[in-house]
C-alpha cells in the first residue's frame, strides 16, 4: 500500500510539475519536437521520440504509443501534430486540446524498423514511472528484453525513484541488460551486471549472456562462468518444474481415480461409466455458473463452494440409481457389469450432448483459483495448486470416513465378508447401494476440480478413464494408498518422460511400463495377500 | 539328522519347518508332516488351522516362506508350479466341490484323464478304447454311470462330490488330497464315501481332510490334528481325540 | 464316445449357416453383375460394398467369441488385431499406388512425400508383393497378440484386469498410430487405393469378389474355429473359461492354451481387417479406438456368447441396425439405443439371440420327447436333461 500511496503522490506532484510549467510555456522543447513529426524524416522523427520520452509530458505516452499504431497524424502543410484515439477522437499533440477532426492533408506519421525499436524502448521507459506498480514491472521487463541504449537514461531515473523491492530488482536486472551491451560501458559496470544477471539466473538472463558478442577477457570469462552457474540452477529448477507438474497432473489423476478406487477397488464393480460421472459433476458447475451469472453475479467466487456439494448429491444420486437399477443385477459377473456400464457411459454422453450441445461448455475459473505466482524458476498456477490441495482433502477425508464413520465400518465389513455382515444385520444391498453412490459422487466432485483445467464437453470423461483404471490397477485393488502412490508415480513418471520422448510417446510408454509391471505384479503395488483374495 | 533325511527320501510326502504369513498373519507356521507311501491319513482341526493353506502349498498355489516340501522323497515342490505338480501325480479335490458344471459328466473325466495335456495332444485328440474303458470304469465306481451325459451342474451336491473324487481316479496321481469330502453328504452318502476312500487307498496315497469325526473314525486310519498352522497331535483317533489340547481347541468338551 | 466328437462338429444350426453363407457368397455378386441395373433383384454396389464390410465384422465376431465365448478371455482390444491386418493390407494397397498419386513418386506413398521423407522405411520394404503383405496380414496381429498374451497370461493376469490392459494396448496403438512420424499417414491414415493385385478396387467386379472373398474368409474362419471348440482342445477352453485353477490343478498349462487361442483369434481378426480395407477404402487410427472393439464384443453378446453363429450373426445384425438408424432421422438417437443394447443384453438377454434360442429350442425338443414317452417320468415336475448319444 505505501508505495501505491507514493507513487499516486509522485504522480499528482508531477502532473502539478506539468501544469505548472510545461502548459504554458507554448514553444519549449516538447513542442518543438512535435513539430519535428512533420517533417517526414525517419532521423527527425527519432529526435523527436526521444525528446519526447524524456521530457516527462503527460502528453509522451500517449503520443508514441499512437506512433507505434500508426494513429500520429502530421499535417505537412501547417506543421501540426493530431493524436487520433483508438474512440476516433483527435487531439493536438502539442496542446493536448481537442480538435474536430483532423485535416485531409494531415498523414500517419511513418516509422522504419529501426524507429520501431526507440519507439519500443520510449514506450518502455515511459511506463517506467507509472503509477501502477504491475505497469513499472511489466515496463522493467521488456526494457531488459529489448535492453535499447536510449532507456538508460529512463531506467536510471526510475531506479532513483523506486521503492518497490521487486520492480526495484528487475529496473537494475533491466539496467544490467543495457550496460552489458552498451559498448561505452567500463568493465566495471559490464562485470556488475554479469553479477546481476548471474543472481537472476534464468533462462533469458542466459540468453543475453551467451549473445552479447565482443566483450572484455574479463567480462567473458565472468560472464562463462555465471552461464554454468546459471545452466546448473536452471537444471535444478527444470527437475523442480517437472516434479511439480508431475505432482499436479497426479492429483489429476488420483482426483479421476478416488472413486474408482472405491467402487472397483473396494467394491470390485469395474463401472466404465466411472468418467461420465466426473462428467456430470463437470456440468453440474456448469449450470451453477450459469445459474450465477444470470441471477446472482456476486456470487460467482463462491460458485465452485456451491458446486461441490451439488456435484457430489447429483452425481452420487445417479449412482445410486445406477447400482439399483443395473449393476446389482450383474454382481459376480464382473465382464457383464463392464459391459453394461460401457453402454450406460455410453447413454449419459448422448445425454449430455442432447441437453447442453456436442461443444465445449465456458467454465469460468473464480478469482481465487486464477493467475500464478512464481516460486524461484517456477511458475504455479494457483487453479493447479487448489486442485492438489483440494484432492489431498478429498483422500483425507475419504480415508477418515471409511475408518471412522458408521456407514465407512459397514462398508469395509461388507467388502470382506459379504455373508458375514449380511448375518450381522447389515442391509448389504443398502450398503452396496451407499458404496456406489459414494464412489460416483466422488467422481463428481473430480468433475468439478477438472472443470477447472480441462475442457467440458461430453468426451471429458473417456479420456479418464482408462487413465483412472490405470492408476488403480498400478496402486492395488482394495488399497486407498496404493491409489494415491499409483496416482503421483504415474503423474511424475509422465512429466519427467515428457521432455526425453515427447507427450504422446511418454503417454504411450507409461501405457506400456504399466502393462508390463502388471506381468511382474498382477496385482499392483500394495497388494492384498493371502488366500481370500484368490477366491 | 541322519535318521531324518532317510526318513525324507523313503516318503510321499515330506514337509519340514514350513512358514507361510499373509501380510503378518502366519497361516503356517513351523509345520512338519510325513506321510508315507501308500498311507492314508486324516487331517483334523478348526477351521483357520491352515489345512487347506497346506494343501495349496502341497499343490503348488501358495508358496512357503520358508521350508522344505518334497514330494517322492526327492522333489522339491516349493519351486514347482500347479501344473507341474499336478503332472507329477499331485491330485486335489477342493473344499467347495469345483467340477466342470456346464460340461457333461463324461467329458469331466475325459478332461481328468492323464493322458497328453499340450496344446497340440488335445487339438489332435482321438479318443481311444483304453480312455473309454477307463471313464466307464470310474464311471462305475462313483456310480455315475447314469448321468454320463447329464451336465455337470446338474447333479446334486454329494454326486458333484463325487464326481471330483473320480476325477481324481481318472487322474490316477500317486498322492490324492482330498479337502473335505464329505461336507454336505447323507449319513449314507458318507458311509460310501468312506468305503470308495478305503478303496482307492489301496493303490494311491491319500491325505484327507475333515471335520466329520464318525467319518474320520470310520476310515481308521493315523490322525493329525493341526492348529494355528501347526501340528497339535498326531497318532490313531483315540489318542488324538483324548488329547487335552485337542479338546480344548478343537473337540470341546 | 469319440463319434459324436464329429457328428457334434457340424450340428443343424452350424450346417444353415455355412449354407447361407455360400448362398450369399455366391448369389450377391451374380446379382450384382450378371442383373441390370434397375431390376428387381439385382444388387446395387453399395449394397455389396455395405455387406462386405458386415461379413468382416463377423469375422471378427468369431474372433472375439473364439476366446471371449469358449475360453473367457474378455478382449477389449480386438480392434488393434483388425486394425493391424487392415494397416498391412492398406500398405500393400499404397505400395500398388505407385506414381499415380499427387506427387507422382513411384516408392513414396503421397504423405511421405508430403512430409518430406526421402526414401521409404524399413518396415515398408516388401509391401509391394501381394504374398508378403497377406503373410504380415496373419503376422503382425498374431506377433504382438502373440507377446502381449505371453506376458499377459504368464503372470496370471485374468478377468477384467486383462481387459483393463488389452484396452490400454489398443489405445497406446491409438496414440502411436495418430502420430506422423511412426509412417503411417498420420490422422489421415492410408487411403486412395487404386487396385488389388492388378484390378481397380472401385471396379463392380473386383467389389464383387472381395464380397465372396470375405464369404469364403467367414466360412474358413468358422470351421477353423468350430474344429477348436468341438476337439477336447475345445473342452479344455470351456474347462479354464468355468474354473480356470481346477484346470491347472489337473496338469493343463493354461496359459499355452490361452495364449494358443488368443493368437490363433488375433490373426483372424487380422483377416477380418485385410478384407475390409479394400471394401471401405481407407484404414485410419480411428479403428484402434478402444470404443470399436468394445462395440464388436456387444455384436458377440447380442447374437450369443458361446456360439459361434450368434456371433456373426449379431455383427452383421447390430451393424445393419447401425446403419439403419445412423443414416435417418433417428441419427442422434442412435447412441442410446447402443447403450440400451448393452445394458439390455447383459440384463435380459445375457445368452444372446442364438444362446436364448438354442435354450428354447432343447427345452421344447425334451418336452416334446417326453410327452412322446408313453411313461413320462416326470420326478416333482422337472424333467431331466437327457441327451440321445
Amino acid at each position: 500500500m505505501p508505495t501505491k500511496l507514493s507513487a499516486r503522490f509522485c504522480s499528482f506532484v508531477l502532473s502539478l510539475f506539468l501544469i505548472a510549467f510545461a502548459l504554458p510555456a507554448f514553444a519549449g522543447p516538447f513542442e518543438d519536437a512535435v513539430a519535428k513529426f512533420a517533417n517526414d524524416d525517419f532521423s527527425d522523427t527519432e529526435e523527436a521520440v526521444g525528446v519526447i520520452a524524456s521530457s516527462g509530458n503527460k502528453l509522451a505516452f500517449p503520443i508514441i504509443s499512437a506512433l507505434q499504431d500508426g494513429r500520429l497524424m502530421a499535417d505537412p502543410d501547417s506543421k501540426k501534430v493530431y493524436v487520433t484515439g483508438t474512440d476516433g477522437k483527435s487531439i493536438d499533440a502539442a496542446t493536448g486540446e481537442a480538435v474536430a477532426s483532423v485535416p485531409d492533408s494531415a498523414s500517419a506519421v511513418r516509422l522504419n524498423n529501426r524507429l520501431r525499436r526507440s519507439v519500443d524502448a520510449a514506450l518502455g521507459s515511459l511506463t517506467l514511472q507509472s503509477p501502477d506498480v504491475g505497469t513499472r514491472l511489466q515496463a522493467a521487463q521488456s526494457v531488459f528484453k529489448s535492453h535499447e541504449e536510449t532507456a538508460l537514461e529512463a531506467v536510471d531515473a526510475a531506479l532513483a525513484k523506486e521503492s518497490n523491492k521487486s520492480v526495484k530488482t528487475a529496473l537494475g536486472e533491466a539496467r544490467a541488460a543495457i550496460l552489458l551491451f552498451k559498448s561505452d560501458a567500463t568493465e566495471v559496470e559490464k562485470l556488475e551486471a554479469v553479477a546481476t544477471l548471474k543472481a537472476r539466473g534464468d533462462q533469458e538472463a542466459m540468453a543475453l549472456l551467451t549473445g552479447m558478442g565482443d566483450q572484455p577477457p574479463s567480462v567473458t570469462k565472468a560472464a562463462a562462468s555465471a552461464i554454468s552457474s546459471i545452466q546448473s540452477s536452471l537444471a535444478v529448477w527444470s527437475t523442480v518444474q517437472n516434479a511439480w507438474y508431475g505432482l499436479s497432473l497426479g492429483s489429476v489423476l488420483l482426483l479421476a481415480a478416488i472413486g474408482l478406487a472405491i467402487t472397483f477397488g473396494v467394491m470390485g464393480v469395474i463401472n466404465m461409466a466411472h468418467g461420465e460421472m466426473v462428467m456430470i459433476g463437470a456440468y453440474t458447475t456448469f449450470v451453477v455458473q450459469e445459474v450465477i451469472r444470470t441471477r446472482y453475479p456476486g456470487l460467482f467466487d463462491y460458485s465452485l463452494l456451491i458446486a461441490v456439494p451439488l456435484a457430489f448429491v447429483v452425481a452420487g444420486a445417479i449412482g445410486v440409481l445406477i447400482e439399483r437399477s443395473i449393476i446389482r443385477f450383474l454382481y459376480g459377473r464382473p465382464l457383464e457389469t463392464l459391459l453394461a456400464t460401457w453402454g450406460l457411459s455410453l447413454v449419459l454422453q448422448q445425454a449430455v450432448r442432447t441437453m447442453f450441445g456436442p461443444t465445449n461448455r465456458e467454465v469460468g475459473n473464480p478469482s481465487w483459483m486464477s493467475g500464478a505466482f512464481e516460486l524461484g524458476q517456477i511458475t504455479i498456477t494457483y487453479n493447479r495448486l487448489w486442485i492438489l490441495c483440494f484432492t489431498l482433502a478429498v483422500f483425507a477425508i475419504l480415508l477418515a470416513m471409511l475408518r471412522y464413520s458408521a456407514i465407512g465400518l459397514e462398508m469395509r465389513a461388507v467388502t470382506q465378508n459379504r455373508r458375514m455382515a449380511a448375518s450381522m444385520g447389515i442391509a448389504t444391498s443398502r450398503v452396496d447401494a451407499l458404496t456406489f453412490g459414494l464412489g460416483s459422487g466422488i467422481a463428481g466432485i473430480a468433475g468439478v476440480a477438472l472443470s477447472q483445467i480441462d475442457n467440458v464437453s461430453p468426451n471429458l470423461g473417456q479420456s479418464y478413464i482408462i487413465d483412472s483404471f490405470m492408476v488403480v490397477v498400478f496402486g492395488g485393488v482394495g488399497n486407498l494408498w496404493g491409489t494415491l502412490v499409483g496416482a503421483f508415480t504415474l503423474g511424475i513418471a509422465n512429466k519427467f518422460l515428457e521432455p526425453v520422448a515427447g507427450a504422446v510417446l511418454g503417454k504411450i510408454a507409461i501405457l506400456v511400463l504399466i502393462i508390463l509391471f502388471i506381468q511382474k505384479r498382477p496385482r499392483g503395488l500394495f497388494a492384498l495377500k493371502g488366500r481370500a483374495v484368490e477366491a | 539328522m541322519n535318521v531324518m533325511d532317510t526318513r525324507a527320501t523313503s516318503a510321499m510326502l515330506y514337509l519340514d519347518g514350513v512358514h507361510v504369513s499373509f501380510d503378518g498373519f502366519h497361516a503356517i507356521n513351523n509345520l512338519s508332516l510325513t506321510l508315507e507311501p501308500g498311507e492314508m491319513r486324516a487331517i483334523i482341526g478348526p477351521n483357520g488351522a491352515g489345512k487347506t493353506t497346506m494343501m495349496d502349498i502341497i499343490t503348488g498355489k501358495t508358496k512357503p516362506d520358508e521350508g522344505t516340501v518334497l514330494f517322492d522323497g526327492v522333489t522339491d515342490l516349493t519351486r514347482l508350479d500347479e501344473t507341474r505338480i499336478a503332472e507329477l501325480g499331485i491330485g486335489r479335490k477342493f473344499q467347495k466341490p469345483t467340477v466342470f458344471e456346464s460340461q457333461t459328466v463324461q467329458d469331466n473325466l475325459l478332461l481328468a484323464l492323464n493322458v497328453d495335456h499340450s496344446v497340440r495332444g488335445t487339438l489332435f485328440w482321438r479318443g481311444s478304447k483304453a480312455e473309454s474303458e477307463r471313464i466307464d470304469k470310474v464311471l462305475e465306481t462313483i456310480r455315475l454311470t447314469e448321468a454320463r451325459n447329464r451336465l455337470a451342474g446338474s447333479l446334486s451336491h454329494g454326486q458333484k462330490q463325487w464326481l471330483e473324487i473320480g476325477m481324481l481316479l481318472a487322474q490316477d496321481p500317486k498322492l490324492l488330497l482330498v479337502d473335505e469330502p464329505v461336507a454336505g453328504m447323507t449319513d449314507v452318502e458318507t458311509h460310501l464315501t468312506a468305503e470308495l476312500l478305503k478303496e482307492i487307498n489301496k493303490t494311491h496315497t491319500v491325505m484327507v481332510v475333515e471335520h466329520d469325526m464318525t467319518f474320520v473314525r470310520e476310515l481308521g486310519v493315523k490322525v493329525t490334528c493341526l492348529h494355528e498352522g501347526t501340528v497339535l497331535a498326531e497318532g490313531t483317533i483315540d489318542q488324538v481325540s483324548s488329547n487335552e489340547r485337542v479338546i480344548e481347541v478343537y473337540l470341546g468338551r | 464316445m469319440t463319434p459324436h466328437m464329429l457328428t457334434r462338429s457340424l450340428d443343424r444350426g452350424a450346417t444353415i449357416f455355412l449354407l447361407v453363407v455360400a448362398a450369399l457368397g455366391v448369389l450377391i455378386p451374380l446379382f450384382n453383375l450378371l442383373l441390370p441395373a434397375g431390376s428387381f433383384l439385382q444388387v446395387p454396389t453399395y449394397l455389396v460394398a455395405l455387406w462386405g464390410k458386415y461379413v468382416c465384422y463377423a469375422i471378427l465376431a468369431l474372433s472375439i467369441d473364439l476366446i471371449w465365448g469358449y475360453c473367457g478371455i474378455l478382449s477389449l482390444g480386438h480392434g488393434a488385431f483388425f486394425a493391424l491386418g487392415g494397416y498391412a493390407m492398406g500398405m500393400y494397397l499404397m505400395r500398388q499406388i505407385g506414381t499415380r498419386g499427387v506427387y507422382g513418386n513411384p516408392i513414396l506413398p503421397d504423405f511421405m512425400v508430403f512430409l518430406n521423407w526421402q526414401k521409404l522405411p524399413w518396415y515398408w520394404y516388401g509391401f509391394d508383393m501381394f504374398w508378403f503383405a497377406a503373410l504380415m496380414v496373419l503376422f503382425v496381429p498374431g506377433l504382438l497378440a502373440f507377446c502381449f498374451g505371453w506376458l499377459a497370461f504368464r503372470s496370471r493376469v485374468t478377468g477384467v484386469y486383462l481387459s483393463i490392459i488389452t484396452q490400454a494396448m489398443t489405445y497406446a496403438l491409438l496414440l502411436a498410430f495418430f502420430r506422423n512420424d511412426f509412417g503411417f499417414g498420420g490422422n489421415n491414415g492410408l487411403t486412395d487405393f487404386k487396385d488389388i493385385l492388378g484390378f481397380n478396387v472401385q471396379a463392380e467386379g473386383t467389389r464383387a469378389a472381395l464380397f465372396a472373398l470375405s464369404c469364403l474368409a467367414l466360412i474358413i474362419g468358422f470351421l477353423i474355429c468350430r474344429a477348436i471348440v468341438s476337439s477336447k482342445l475345445g473342452k479344455v477352453l470351456i474347462a479354464v473359461r468355468d474354473a480356470e485353477s481346477r484346470t491347472r490343478f489337473l496338469g493343463y498349462r493354461v496359459e499355452s492354451y490361452k495364449l494358443f487361442v488368443f493368437t490363433v483369434s488375433a490373426c483372424m481378426a487380422g483377416v477380418a481387417g485385410a478384407l475390409y480395407v479394400p471394401q471401405v477404402g481407407i484404414i485410419n487410427p480411428s479403428e484402434f479406438a478402444p470404443g470399436n472393439s468394445i462395440e464388436a464384443v456387444i455384436w458377440v453378446a447380442v447374437g450369443g456368447r458361446g456360439t459361434l453363429v450368434g456371433a456373426a450373426l449379431g455383427a452383421v445384425v447390430v451393424n445393419y441396425a447401425k446403419t439403419f438408424f445412423t443414416s435417418g432421422m433417428l441419427a442422434p438417437y442412435w447412441l442410446f439405443m447402443l447403450g440400451a443394447l448393452f445394458i439390455l443384453v447383459t440384463l435380459l438377454l445375457p445368452k444372446g439371440i442364438v444362446g436364448t434360442f438354442n435354450a428354447w429350442w432343447d427345452q421344447s425338443k425334451e418336452k416334446r420327447t417326453a410327452a412322446s414317452a408313453a411313461s413320462a417320468a416326470a420326478e416333482d415336475g422337472v424333467t431331466e436333461p437327457k441327451m440321445a448319444e
